[in-house]
């Protein structure tokens, strides 16, 4: 990590007005991150390896974070090295549901996977990328995993044999059995509850869970009948 | 199909042969395809033209899963991530974790991770190696290698119970101290593991038919394994010396002695011998690290909103059992924020970024996997070989299903 790739990106990136540029910077456990706007990311990548003193010639990792809560949802991050200078730097944009983001496949080959990925599991569509298609999830599949509101327990309907047109069921209903998730993104979204878990959940506002679709019933005190 | 030799004649001689590319589908269950995997090649003959590699017949929704329980619950997800080499995963997530809560574990237990890790590290390079070979029809260095890896994980089974999955990283320490036993069983196997190595180069290094497959095919130039976010031994084997331990040593790398072996083609031969090297390398890690490791001491930190109670504190003091029921209930809670922090695998660099929202649920936990960017770069590798060769150059790679797919 260093300290001198976030002055210089600062630097270059910093007179471009509101929402542009360099937005934040921060340094949690040594780790410089460098949360720019979504219109500089291309520009930003490209400086980012061309610069003689930034040099970053080692794409590490791009992934994304989704805040459902917030207006611009996701977090794409991307993490480069510098083989030469030896230092790292993590750079970061945030996104609306159904932005798209410019593809830096040009910059770095590497994050041609990554970037199929990260529109596989949150569904972030890449401009420019060659070859966008969904990696880990098969082509029927339906949303995209990785996203809080998408249920874990959440079924896919079955995908028909070529040559077989009906008589295939889905596995199970998917209120079915125990839930999966101590989070309920669903009731999280609307600012409900947190579930956590069934035994300390009586804590106030929250909701305990024993099976999902049923509500938790606290057991009425009955009366004494010596009274 | 038999060509008609009276309409060739009336041709003046000239045979006309299909000659659009063929295309093959290879996998996602075939015997090579170890770790399943589909390609889908286009052909010419022999010859690969292109080939689209599909990943994801494995994925198990490793991330989406580690977000429902608390952060000691990933455990058994990371073991089964890089099912070869699982102790090196374990340690690296709790490297992750504990950078995360700024923890920093005792010293015993950074050499005890150490010594685990190599052995792992050592067991991985052995499969892949010998199963590379295997495919190439060397039957004997496999049964050797696996003799090896069953005495290494002979020793994982005596230290942490379980031979494969162990499950036995901690935030803030390790599941058991080390056992008395340790130093000598690990003592006792490195001359017969350096001994092994020797047999088995002296079965491979001279064959001309394993020569003739490894030598010159599937290469990759240093250049583009960079660019395509290629690490480890596949991309030491281009010529790059890194490796994290020496470029950001963690734990105590930075106090034992050991090298890192490199190549100089980037083709299946040199990805051979790096890991046999750094097998090597290990085992010269291990030697130094039995010496240093302190016979006394903590293993765990002292803290008790990290580790789990004793079982006779739990069910003889009030503390004790509140603590195992906070921990067990809650999960152990790490301060808001997210980082990335990054171990050498068995693949090469193997980085967990984790985003923290203060409970006791991990809100992301993301697995950087070294596979997924090796194999990345296995078109490169294909394209232009011929199909047979497609066996080992795959084989070198050391794809992993289970850290590649998630």
């Amino acid at each position: 990590m260093s300290k001198r790739v976030v002055e210089r990106l600062k630097a270059q990136f910093a007179a471009l007005g509101p929402g542009r540029g360099v937005l934040e910077t921060s340094d949690f456990r040594g780790d410089e991150t460098v949360v720019v706007g979504k219109g500089d990311w291309l520009a930003v990548a490209k400086f980012l390896r061309d610069d003689a003193e930034c040099a970053m010639d080692m794409p590490v990792d791009l992934t994304a974070v989704d805040y459902p809560e917030r207006a611009q949802r996701f977090d794409v991050i991307l993490s480069l090295r510098s083989l030469a200078k030896k230092h790292r730097i993590r750079v970061k944009t945030r996104l609306a549901d159904g932005e798209k983001l410019a593809s830096v496949i040009d910059v770095w080959e590497g994050v041609n996977w990554p970037e199929r990925e990260v529109f596989d599991m949150f569904g972030i569509a890449f401009e420019g990328h060659p070859d966008l298609r969904r990696i880990l999830m098969y082509p029927e599949f339906e949303g995209h995993p990785l996203r809080k509101d998408y249920d874990i327990a959440q079924t896919q309907p079955l995908v028909e044999y070529r040559d077989v047109g009906e008589g295939k069921f889905a596995p199970f209903d998917h209120n079915e059995g125990q839930p999966w998730t101590r989070v309920d993104w669903q009731e999280r979204k609307h600012g409900r509850d947190i579930q956590v878990s069934p035994a300390i959940g009586l804590q106030e506002h929250q909701r305990p869970t024993l099976s999902k679709g049923h509500e938790y019933v606290a057991p009425a005190v009955s009366p004494d009948p010596e009274e | 199909m038999e060509p008609n030799y009276e309409d060739l004649a009336e041709e003046g001689g000239a045979l006309e042969l299909p000659a659009e590319p063929m295309r093959l589908n290879m996998g996602p269950s075939h015997p090579a395809m170890h770790g399943t995997i589909r390609m889908v090649l286009e052909l010419d003959g022999e010859t690969v033209n292109e080939v689209d590699v599909q990943p994801g017949y494995l994925h198990r929704g490793f991330e989406k899963s580690c977000e429902r329980g608390t952060w000691g619950q990933v455990y058994p997800y990371v073991d089964r991530l890089n099912y070869v080499s699982p102790m090196l995963n374990n340690v690296g997530f709790s490297l992750a974790v504990e950078k995360l809560c700024d923890i920093k574990v005792p010293e015993r237990c950074q050499w005890y991770r150490m010594i685990l890790g190599e052995l792992a590290r050592i067991s991985d390079h052995l499969t892949c190696n010998s199963a590379g070979a295997m495919e190439l029809g060397a039957f004997t260095p496999f049964l050797w290698c696996v003799k090896v890896r069953d005495w290494v994980w002979d020793i994982l089974e005596q230290e942490t119970g379980a031979r494969l999955t162990h499950s036995f990283g901690r935030i803030g320490g390790m599941a058991k101290p080390p056992t008395p036993y340790l130093k000598d069983s690990v003592r006792a196997i490195i001359p017969q593991v350096y001994e092994v190595l020797a047999e088995t180069e002296s079965l491979l290094l001279k064959n001309r038919i394993f020569l003739d497959r490894m030598q010159g095919i599937g290469k990759l130039s240093k250049e583009r394994a960079l660019a395509l976010g290629v690490t480890g031994p596949v991309l030491r084997s281009t010529g790059v010396d890194y490796d994290v331990r020496k470029a950001n040593p963690y734990l105590l790398y930075d106090r034992v002695d050991f090298d890192i072996p490199i190549g100089h083609d980037g083709d299946n031969y040199d990805r051979f011998m790096v890991r046999f090297e750094e097998i090597r390398q290990s085992l010269k890690i291990l030697e130094q690290c039995v010496e240093k490791m302190a016979d006394e001491g903590p293993v765990n930190v002292d803290d008790p909103r990290v580790i789990l109670p004793e079982k006779g504190d739990v069910y003889s003091t009030i503390e004790g059992t509140i603590a195992h029921f906070k921990l067990v209930m809650e999960g152990f809670k790490p301060p808001v924020g997210e980082c990335y922090s990054y171990t050498e695998g068995g693949n090469g660099e193997l980085g967990f970024f984790i985003v923290s929202d203060g409970s006791g649920t991990p809100y992301r936990v993301r697995v950087r996997p070294p596979c997924f960017y090796n194999l990345q770069a296995t078109r490169e590798m294909i394209c232009g070989e011929m199909i047979a060769d497609i066996v080992p150059t795959f084989g070198s790679i050391n794809m992993i299903g289970g850290e590649c797919d998630r």
